[in-house]
């Protein structure tokens, strides 16, 4: 039987909004001289964006959210930005209190909100593992005994003895991670720290996390990163708004979250503002899944995908043709571009749209950008936007695909699915 | 189902809204005692990597102070230095006041200045103000060899210069303004996280009580109601009798030290108790 080693009871945390106290004594002073005279408080904030969780002067930022974690589990914690992931997190590292509610911790407990914590510019690499695990709860003993794997995790043994101020952003990120997945806690708490550095570390960095719950310790992992939580976590959690609403297997709960995120509307121009020339303005971008009408900015490999593109002519018979290139980790996975310059006889707007097939697209987050050229006699672009959108596609293992029944971090720019055929020939090596 | 419960009840950690007024938690500090250390030798460290002149900087400041005070107060004021050489009294004076103002003004920013690590990562707070009184004896004992080496030059040259065996006193004397220090830093620091303003206090407060402080100036040299008030000040007995230990000379009874040690605890007491209410939930109002 699993005992629980976390135990959350009814935590709420609630925040005064604007600024409590004034910041100085005689600001104090004049707000409290105001009041007395029942003017308004001269410092009251005008125009503060509204929060659903919002009670008057108080932000409930956790409200009365209760769960329990097993020894050994992975628990994902997922939910929009404001949901209360991060005060969550806060509670549970003991960077500030909660306003009611308990949580009881067995063993002990280690949080990465961020790496690098702590880490001092002048100070080597060598001088700031030392500091950085002190910081991070690790006694001088257990770094030393650790050194070593630490400097060859992060793979910076070379400048070591140098200044962490010299280091380039990924260095520093690497060596900051490596001593953070060096600890031995008996439960992590990793924020989103994942996203950071380049691909092979982030690979390196989900593979040593899934190891830390193999080993049989428990972790808490907040992400936006939904394939990565589907694979490292067993169950997950669903914030919003500072409750609890969905609390089941990793990919139920991402499955909830996924849809509730749909609302999003890919991306629209003012005809005013829309990029392009005189001539061509184009309108929107958007991704939706086959069949459906509302744009998607998550969605699953297993999805068939259609990438519309509206657009505005002002001039009539106008010809050019649309690109589309689709980046991810860094270059450029594929491009698709219209096969022959379309010849748009009426000036109006039109919708161009491509068909993405299933399977075609990786688990990782692309970046489109969108093109509009002619190539016909003087080689003439109309319209050019980079970044045009973002999306993230993920994979729920709920049907078959390109990963077969391998279950670990698979990184590539596309993944189509292949037949593979392997068959016997005879006993010879040669 | 009843080994259950008992297993249940055996929680290593419990955190709630507020820990009651006395749970100060100081056998966690013990625990991270290794980062104390650190931070001792990172502070020291980082203070004179790319610098010129390095260490020498702990030298530099402390002479060329007292050089000023010499010209000023000795030479232009002509204010008494109880017959000792002006040069040696202000240097004295300085050694002992530097370590005690240096442990006041940089624990007041215990809050604000490493608010970044507070609101990423757990240890107990006071690991940082404890690491910066400590830091600090490291300089004190640079300025201390500057302080020994004119000591022995002028003991050389004028005999009234005679140290005695109070100089056996001094790890009292640095104790006490330790604690003192860290214990008016940890309270300033624990109002500044809702005054912002104290923290330009402290810097001035610091210049000022220094005036009142017989560190340019004999105790000798305050007669009437003046003397009663500059005897209120816990540090002037510390200041005396570091004078009276290297120098010889004083004109206090070295039973106003209890008086300091008394008055050390207390604000000690009081400034941990404030810094473990503030602590909990600093990081909501900074």
């Amino acid at each position: 039987m699993l005992v629980n080693v976390i135990s959350i009871e009814n935590l709420s945390k609630a925040y005064q909004l604007g600024v409590i106290g004034t910041g100085t004594f005689f600001g104090d002073l004049n707000r409290w001289w105001a009041r007395k005279l029942g003017r308004p408080d001269p410092y009251a904030k005008i125009g503060v964006k509204d929060h659903g969780n919002r009670i008057g002067e108080m932000i409930q930022a956790l409200d009365d959210v209760s769960f329990t974690v097993k020894k050994g589990e992975a628990l994902g914690i997922i939910g929009r930005n404001g949901a209360g992931k991060s005060t969550l997190l806060k509670i549970l590292s003991q960077v500030t209190a909660p306003t009611s509610g308990v949580v009881k911790v067995k063993g002990r407990i280690a949080s990465l909100l961020e790496v690098g914590t702590g880490f001092h510019p002048e100070l080597t690499g060598r001088e700031n593992i030392y500091l950085n695990g002190a910081i991070l709860g690790m006694n001088r003993l257990e770094v030393a005994r650790k050194f070593d794997e630490i400097v060859d995790f992060s793979g910076v043994e070379k400048f070591i003895d140098t200044p962490v101020k010299r280091y380039s952003s990924g260095m520093y990120v690497r060596l900051a991670f490596a001593v953070a997945a060096h600890l031995e806690p008996d439960i992590l708490v990793v924020d989103e720290v994942l996203a950071v550095g380049d691909a092979e570390f982030q690979k390196k960095c989900l593979g040593k996390m899934g190891s830390v719950a193999d080993e049989g310790r428990t972790v808490l992992f907040v992400s936006h990163n939904m394939s990565a939580i589907n694979r490292l976590c067993s169950r997950a959690i669903l914030l919003d708004a500072g409750t609890l609403i969905k609390d089941g297997t990793a990919n139920e709960v991402t499955a909830q979250y996924l849809q509730g995120a749909d609302i999003e509307e890919g991306r629209r121009w003012a005809l005013e503002s829309a990029p392009g020339n005189e001539d061509l303005k184009l309108l929107s971008v958007k991704l939706t899944r086959m069949g459906e009408n509302s744009a998607a900015s998550v969605v699953e490999v297993k999805d068939d995908l259609i990438l519309e593109l509206e657009y505005f002519v002002k001039k009539a018979n106008m010809r050019f043709r649309c690109n589309a290139l689709f980046y991810s980790l860094g270059v450029c996975a594929f491009a698709s571009i219209e096969p022959k310059e379309t010849l748009h006889e009426k000036a109006g707007r039109y919708i161009s749209k491509v068909h993405i097939p299933a399977h075609l697209l990786a688990e990782t987050e692309y970046t489109v950008s969108i093109s509009m050229f002619s190539s016909l006699g003087v080689k003439q672009h109309f319209v050019k936007v980079q970044n045009a959108l973002n999306f993230q596609v993920f994979d729920s293992m709920t049907a078959p695909s390109a990963r077969g029944d391998y279950a670990e971090n698979l990184v590539s720019a596309v993944r189509p699915m292949l037949d593979w055929e392997t068959s016997y020939t005879d006993s010879q090596p040669n | 189902m009843e080994l259950k419960t008992t297993e249940q009840e055996n929680w290593s950690l419990v955190i709630r809204p507020q820990r009651a007024w006395w749970d100060l938690h100081l056998g966690e500090l013990w625990r991270y005692r290794d980062l104390v250390w650190l931070f001792v030798w990172r502070d020291f460290v980082a203070y004179y990597k790319q610098t010129i002149l390095g260490p020498l900087w702990y030298l530099i400041q402390p002479i060329l102070t007292t050089v000023v005070f010499t010209i000023i107060f000795g030479n232009l004021a002509e204010l008494s230095t109880d017959g000792m050489p002006p040069f040696l009294f202000y240097l004295a004076g300085n050694t002992v006041w530097a370590y005690f103002a240096a442990c006041l003004t940089n624990t007041s920013n215990t809050f604000t200045g490493n608010r970044s690590i507070f609101g990423k990562v757990y240890f107990p707070r006071l690991a940082i103000p404890l690491s910066v009184v400590i830091s600090q004896i490291i300089s004190f004992g640079i300025r201390m060899l500057v302080f020994v080496g004119f000591l022995i030059y002028f003991m050389l040259v004028n005999p009234a210069v005679s140290p005695n065996w109070w100089i056996f006193s001094l790890p009292l004397l640095l104790f006490i303004m330790a604690g003192t220090g860290l214990g008016l830093g940890i309270v300033i620091s624990s109002l500044t996280t809702k005054y912002r303003d104290l923290q330009q206090l402290v810097t001035f407060g610091v210049q000022l009580l220094m005036y009142a402080t017989p560190v340019i100036y004999p105790l000798s040299s305050i007669k009437g109601a003046w003397r009663w008030a500059i005897l209120a000040n816990p540090m002037t007995p510390v200041v005396e009798i570091f004078r009276y230990a290297f120098l010889g000379v004083s004109d206090i009874s070295p039973i106003y030290l209890l008086y300091s040690v008394t008055f050390m605890f207390a604000v000690l007491l009081i400034g941990v108790l404030i810094f473990n209410r503030v602590e909990n939930n600093f990081m909501d109002t900074v």
